[in-house]
């Protein structure tokens, strides 16, 4: 009878598990196939060369993807490089180094940010981030040898780099919270061993905490990475929404989100519709193959147990 | 010997400053959102509900509760699903449905909030003809199970194959392996990973929009439109006028408070358990 | 077992929470969606209007005038608010006619910042044209002191500087009236970028919201921009005097925004059924007795669903619009709009019997 029973129980919970699964699979796969289907007037009309031009005039109906790929591009993963080093190593600092009694203190404070609803994000951009970069970052940044034209032209404040610096803050705690789990879940006797053979601070964090969290943290970092990604309100505030392609930080410019939250609730032609959907439907390709590279690379990465 | 003290006094004079300065923009926003808003806060914004511009004693206790019903209907399924499909990864690395579910969840991250609002519109919002808390919860489920999943599988991959060996010698049916050893007993560090979701599901204002729309009464009803706490703020915000723009700005501190009690409550209650 | 309650927890709470539903029975809920614009005086209405009936309880979300329209034509909400009538294929689309009913009167003007001027002790305004305008929002005109904007302001001495162009990045009905007037004034705008909610803008920075340019206006010294007259007044903006249909340059007031509602001709009910903008738009009218109109003036309409069999939604909708066109009128001022003429609110309660 126990056998029969213990059976059942296994069987049953792994089957609820898959049946979980596989209705989340198709739920995703709804939504995206929904998105192709409201997007096929725009790819019926414009094909490829959609992912090429750069001309967005919703007057006259031409539409091309070209700006935001880019924008997007460069706005994420300008914020995951600002983000991870402040990411990682605040929460090496509360897990590890901070005495305990600032531990709960800081670690709310760093998960408040999350908190924060984005368009406050936005306004608090408009209001100090935006001047802060015009006035004293924008100079400081053009007296960098040898930057050349990546802090070119005038900036207003509104730019690619004041909405890379709010998504950075955006996704910290993403990067924060989730490294400083990591980091606990290490077993102790690693951190013990380390010091057991007289290793300092710096060297134990370096040889026992280090390594093994690595693939944790690339799984961290692609999540934020993604939310970075798909950000809408803070971006939309900051980024100026000048579909062009330029290499100045300092410039203007629009990401997919930016546009889809900007024009989609006003868009009443098909074609225009259907073209923001077309974006849409870039974004899940060029999310999929960012997801690739970083699986790849977390396989590279995984020590071979 | 010295020169490994003094990489060690750098490297800690390193993160403790990098720590520094992680916490600087935090306070600035905080400072930012008090002065902004403390004017407009007070018991009457909690548990009034709107007036028109220039009258007094405008409230938003329909955002406040219209967000937590829509955040509370969304986590009761967007967590458990969350919970079992990162176990899923954790556990099940070699099934053939591991490489779907790993690709669908990881494009589900990184798509757009407001996408998610306009699939969850079409689905919901236009054949029902209706404008619902459930559409907004259904969207905001979505914005919670990628985050989710994500924080379970790397924390359960972290857990030493050791645990699930004993509990398998013990006699553990693989069900109870999971729901016992994997979950219970780590349910704190699993919960970090939800209330990271919840905290930024209840500042998400786009997915609201066209899903639950917004509400200018107060109502507990999630099959018609209702308010929210991000949607309101926004409208409030975007206005021209002083008293309803400071309304916004304590709106949001009435937000931060909320997801920091629930945190806070949510932490209790699970070491309560954890204790007995 | 526990395993099943974490399956079953949300399933019963779910149904408690779906099945509870608080509102009485007698209470008639209408939804409405639209312009952003007219949003604190239909919420001042709707309150004063529920002091007086007390079953009709009003849900307005200012999604934006073309959201307002496609929700209204996906029936999802019982009436929409646009700061524009609606298009020819959205006409044609609508299962039934629908009734534009102009609200109030509003206006987008020219906000600036140039601290030269604002030091000085000089109350002197900037004076533009249409084609001025124009020619600074294709990038034609760059600095301040372009000989071109000096010689309509011979008082003011203008800096040399380049001029900021801040636009709108969202689609918006205001960027749609700001446009149609350039593309009125100036052939060359006319042509291209052209007039619309979304346009490929020449130049300029987008800001999100009446609110986004106002901050960056303000913000940004030399910097132009354009939003709703509520915005220039509650933020205490300078402001810009257009030229107007009689070639004075006037500024946007209640009174020069009422001067140009009141010199509408004949409007009868077909012109309101299908919004024909010829005959309700207020750009660039002469004005009458005596006061100057502002060119960029423009009314902001309800548009009412008229199904053959109205339910009871819509006949509340009709007594609420009856009262806010006639008593509602006497509290636009206070909220920065103007009041629609007499005459035509009477023709509109014709309509609305």
């Amino acid at each position: 009878m126990n056998k029969i029973l213990f059976w059942n129980e296994e069987k049953i919970g792994i089957s609820l598990i898959k049946i979980v699964v596989v209705l989340l699979i198709l739920f995703i796969c709804t939504m995206i196939l929904l998105l192709v289907h409201m997007s096929l007037p725009a790819i019926k009309v414009f094909g490829l060369s959609f992912i090429t031009n750069s001309e967005w005039n919703p007057v006259e109906e031409v539409f091309g993807a070209w700006p935001f790929i880019y924008g997007t591009l460069v706005t994420s993963f300008l914020a995951l490089l600002l983000a991870t080093p402040f990411g990682v190593f605040s929460a090496l600092f509360i897990s590890d180094i901070c005495p305990l009694r600032f531990k709960g203190i800081l670690s709310t404070l760093v998960d408040l940010i999350a908190s924060i609803p984005s368009i406050v994000f936005g306004m608090w951009g408009l209001f100090f981030l935006a001047p802060f970069v015009r006035d004293h970052l924008a100079p400081l940044l053009r007296e960098i040898p040898l930057s050349g034209p990546l802090f070119s032209g005038p900036c207003f404040g509104i730019s690619i780099l004041s909405a890379s610096m709010i998504l950075a803050i955006m996704i910290l705690p993403t990067i924060s919270s989730l490294t400083r789990e990591i980091f606990n879940a290490v077993p102790t006797t690693y951190k013990e061993a380390a010091l057991a053979i007289g290793a300092t601070n710096f060297e134990k964090i370096k040889l026992s905490l280090l390594r093994p969290s690595l693939v944790g943290i690339i799984g961290a970092l692609g999540l934020a990475l993604a939310r970075a990604i798909g950000e809408t309100m803070a971006v939309v505030m900051l980024i100026g929404n000048t579909p062009q392609v330029v290499l100045s930080l300092l410039a203007p410019g629009a990401t997919m989100a930016s546009i889809l939250a900007n024009e989609y609730a006003e868009a009443s032609s098909t074609l225009h519709l259907a073209s923001l959907c077309y974006i849409a439907v870039i974004l899940f390709a060029i999310t999929m193959i960012v997801n690739f590279l970083a699986r790849i690379l977390i396989r590279v990465l995984s020590p071979k147990w | 010997m010295l020169a490994r003290k003094i990489k060690n006094q750098l490297f800690l004079l390193f993160v403790s400053t990098i720590m520094l300065l992680t916490c600087i923009p935090l306070l600035l926003i905080i400072k930012h959102i008090l002065t902004m808003g403390a004017s407009a806060f007070s018991l009457e914004l909690i548990l009034n509900t709107p007036k028109a511009v220039g009258e007094l004693g405008g409230g938003i206790a329909h955002a406040i509760a219209g967000s937590l019903l829509i955040v509370a209907l969304a986590s009761l399924y967007a967590v458990p699903i969350g919970i079992i499909a990162g176990v899923f990864l954790s556990e099940f690395r070699n099934s053939k449905l591991t490489f779907p579910l790993r690709t669908a969840l990881d494009t589900l991250a990184g798509t757009p909030s407001i996408v998610i609002g306009i699939f969850a519109y079409v689905i919901l919002v236009v054949p029902l003809k209706s404008f619902s808390g459930l559409a907004g919860s259904v969207a905001l489920s979505l914005i919670i199970i990628p985050i989710v999943v994500k924080s379970t599988e790397e924390i359960l991959k972290l857990i030493p194959i050791t645990l699930r060996e004993a509990g398998l010698a013990l006699g553990f049916s693989r069900t109870k392996v999971i729901w016992h050893i994997l979950i219970k007993c780590h349910r704190q560090a699993l919960l970090t990973g939800v209330m990271l979701a919840l905290a930024r599901t209840m500042g998400e204002t786009a997915p609201l929009l066209f899903t639950a729309f917004g509400n200018s009464n107060f109502t507990l009803n999630l099959r018609g439109p209702m308010a929210s706490l991000p949607v309101q703020i926004f409208n409030y915000a975007s206005s021209p006028h002083k008293d309803w723009q400071e309304q916004a700005w304590s709106g949001a501190l009435v937000l931060i408070i909320l997801v920091f009690l629930l945190s806070l409550s949510a932490k209790l209650v699970i070491s309560v358990k954890l204790k007995k | 077992m526990k395993i099943y309650s974490l399956l079953l927890l949300p399933l019963l709470s779910s149904l408690l929470l779906l099945s509870s539903t608080v509102a009485t029975a007698e209470q008639i809920i209408i939804n409405g969606a639209g312009a952003t614009f007219p949003y604190p005086i239909y919420t001042k209405w709707f309150s004063e209007f529920g002091k007086l009936n007390s079953t009709i309880q009003f849900n307005y979300q200012p999604i934006g005038s073309g959201g307002g329209v496609k929700q209204l034509l996906k029936e999802t909400v019982d009436f929409a608010a646009s700061d524009t009538p609606i298009k020819e294929d959205e006409k044609k689309s609508a299962p039934w006619p629908i009734l534009h009913i102009p609200t109030v009167v509003g206006s987008v003007v020219m906000v600036y910042n140039i601290p030269e001027l604002e030091n000085s002790k000089s109350k002197e305004k900037l004076q533009l044209d249409g084609t001025c305008l124009a020619a600074i929002y294709l990038g034609k005109i760059s600095k301040w002191n372009d000989p071109l904007l000096q010689k309509q302001n011979p008082k003011l001495v203008l800096p040399n500087k380049d001029i900021l162009v801040i636009r709108r990045s969202d689609g918006s009905g205001t960027t749609e009236i700001f446009t149609s007037y350039l593309s009125a004034s100036d052939t060359t705008w006319n042509s291209s970028p052209g007039s619309g909610k979304s346009i490929a803008w020449p130049t300029g920075i987008g800001a999100k919201g009446n609110d986004g340019i106002t901050t960056m206006v303000k913000q940004s010294p030399y910097s132009i921009g354009y939003v709703e007259y509520a915005y220039a007044v509650s933020n205490a903006l300078a402001t810009a005097s257009l030229k107007s249909g009689d070639n004075n340059y006037t500024a946007p007031s209640i009174a020069s925004m009422s001067s140009a509602a009141s010199s509408i001709g004949n409007i009868d009910s077909k012109d309101l059924q299908s919004g024909d903008l010829k005959k309700l738009s207020l750009l660039s009218q002469k004005g009458g007795k005596g006061v100057a109109a502002y060119p960029m003036s423009s009314f902001t309409y309800i548009l009412l669903p008229l199904p053959k069999t109205p339910n009871a939604k819509l006949i509340a909708l009709k007594q609420f619009l009856k009262w806010a066109i006639n008593d509602g009128q006497s509290m636009a001022a206070k909220l920065d709009y103007a009041p629609i003429p007499k005459e035509l609110a009477q023709k509109i309660s014709e309509q609305l019997k």
